[in-house]
């Protein structure tokens, strides 16, 4: 098995005296579609704001690429490879779909005070990223876009960030099984370039996109592994798929 | 289509200026000068307001340090070099907005509104203290810059109409410069800032120097306008740094539009001009002038260049 590009170690997060997340150990590898499901308020969010650097953990660590990143602050882990999408659509709805996502590419060039000579570049990375998603009219505004074409555009920020670990929160919240359908199918093809970590409620695309299951329950690993092991899991029946999925 | 029609109004506008400078009583061109400066004034605050969401109620005190600043340069019976003194103002005006942006910056909200106007309280209780500043008296620049080069005298600041002329090539600089940062890919960073700025930095944007590079820009802008108060009355005192000039410079981007630039500039006449008709028809004018603040701020809330707009052919 290939070495864990992002690993969790012993991560938790503390909120006054509530944990979120308690002591979670995941391994993330290269051209894996990881999937974290679990209840509303299992601590999946919150584990997703804590790798991406929104949160500060309590306690663990989290190894990209060998290096400690865990207190890193937000832009100098997206400035590494890990990028995020949200739960909740979180684009700029002045921007044009267009800007949103050069804004995106933008953000990997270290200093955009110089970046007269690049701007070509962004727009061709810009313009690639939305025809990957398959985002068409990219000159409206992302106020006036559908939410569905929203979670498209949000999925192109992301990949405009050339990262290398995709964090997804619930990238299919919302669609209609139509679009939920091509989501499946474009997060499926990313895996070939990234390591993915999905996080989302939805159990059928889940089982037939993920290589590997991680079941959170109150913050906490319940089980993790295959999606056959996890299926037959019967403490994971118990807490969270029901016995008509067994 | 949009563009042109853009383009045609700013020339026009422009071209009324100038035609302005050569028609105008000496009067109305020392005050549309005065304008002008704050319309230069309001341009830079609304790179912070209206473009980076930086709410600064001390922008004043740059107009400040620009105008100290060429008081410090002028000897006490000849001319400062204006090639010299007007980039010293601005560059004194960008250091300390960079010392102070690395403090405030760590701020937002309120909390960011606070420690501006602190700072520019703290310049304006030292100039009114410091006997070497002159004190509350304030001090004299005694003779106005001189643009000499080589022999050649290209203008002359203490005649009204020359230095009208220059601020207004000086505020359409300022427009130009600002609305090509505001396209730039760096200007875009700066409106994503204000839109959402979590969002920025997950995106990977470290947004404290790109709110620092904004804060600097506008500092010397500032510094600029106030270098240029003090070449056109000759005289500087601590209320330059006050938090009236604060918030009236406030007043004029919100009045105008913020986010627009050329709303800062409409801003600054309109403000100026409604001041001086109710002050000329009563003393009790402070009354008048809150009454139509508060009717302009309800009939028009995003402030008069969005309002404008609506009159172009191809608006929405």
């Amino acid at each position: 098995m290939a070495e864990a590009i992002l690993a969790a170690r012993g991560l938790s997060r503390r909120f006054g005296g509530l944990t979120a997340v308690r002591d979670v150990t995941l391994d993330l590898r290269p051209g894996e579609i990881h999937a974290v499901i679990g209840p509303n308020g299992a601590g999946k969010t919150t584990l997703v704001n804590l790798l991406s650097g929104e949160l500060a953990p309590s306690a663990g660590s989290i190894l990209f690429e060998g290096h400690e990143i865990a207190g890193m602050s937000a832009p100098a882990i997206a400035q590494r490879g890990i990028a995020r999408s949200y739960q909740r659509v979180n684009v700029f709805p002045d921007f044009s779909a267009f800007e949103n996502c050069r804004l995106a590419a933008q953000s990997r060039v270290t200093s955009s005070l110089r970046l007269a000579r690049s701007r070509r570049d962004l727009a061709e990375k810009a313009r690639e990223m939305l025809g990957l998603v398959g985002l068409e009219d990219t000159r409206r505004p992302a106020s006036a876009m559908s939410h569905g074409e929203r979670r498209q555009l949000e999925i192109a920020m992301t990949l405009a960030m050339s990262p290398k670990v995709l964090l997804l929160d619930e990238p299919l919240a919302g669609m209609g099984i139509e679009e939920s359908r091509r989501m499946t199918d474009l997060i499926r093809g990313l895996a070939a370039n990234h390591a993915v970590l999905l996080v989302e409620h939805d159990m059928d695309a889940v089982f037939s996109v993920a290589q590997i299951l991680t079941v959170m329950v109150d913050g906490a690993v319940l089980a993790s592994g295959d999606p056959e092991s996890v299926r037959r899991n019967r403490a994971v029946q118990d807490a969270y798929l029901g016995a008509g999925n067994a | 289509m949009r563009i042109s029609i853009e383009l045609a109004v700013l020339l026009a506008v422009l071209a009324g200026l100038i035609a302005f400078a050569f028609g105008a009583e000496r009067f109305y061109l020392q005050l549309f000068s005065k304008i002008m400066i704050l319309a230069i004034f309001a341009m830079s605050l609304d790179l912070l307001v209206g473009y980076t969401g930086l709410v600064s109620f001390g922008h004043a005190a740059f107009y400040g340090l620009g105008a100290y600043t060429l008081w410090a340069l002028s000897p006490e019976t000849a001319a400062a070099s204006f090639y010299l003194s007007l980039p010293a103002s601005m560059a004194v005006a960008a250091v300390a907005a960079l010392a102070i942006g690395l403090l405030v910056l760590r701020s937002s909200g309120v909390y960011f509104i606070m420690v501006t106007l602190a700072f520019s309280q703290m310049f304006f209780y030292f100039a009114q203290r410091s006997k070497s500043l002159g004190g509350s008296d304030g001090v004299y620049v005694n003779v106005r810059p001189d643009p000499t080069v080589l022999g050649f005298t290209p203008f002359n600041l203490g005649r009204p109409q020359q230095f009208y002329l220059v601020v207004l090539a000086l505020m359409v600089l300022t427009y130009v410069l600002l609305r090509y940062v505001n396209a730039s890919l760096f200007g875009r960073v700066l409106v994503g800032i204000k839109s959402n700025e979590a969002r920025m930095r997950s995106l990977g944007f470290a947004t404290y120097r790109y709110k620092l590079a904004a804060f600097v820009l506008a500092g010397a802008l500032a510094g600029l306008a106030g270098y240029l108060d003090a070449a056109q009355f000759g005289f500087v005192n601590p209320g330059l740094f006050g938090w009236q000039l604060s918030g009236e410079v406030l007043m004029m981007v919100i009045l105008g539009g913020m986010g627009t630039l050329h709303g800062p500039i409409l801003g600054a006449f309109a403000l100026v001009l409604i001041q001086d008709l109710f002050s000329d028809a009563t003393k009790h004018w402070l009354l008048p002038m809150g009454i139509f603040i508060i009717l302009a701020v309800l009939a028009l809330p995003h402030g008069i260049a969005p309002w404008l707009k609506r009159f172009s052919p191809r608006a929405d």
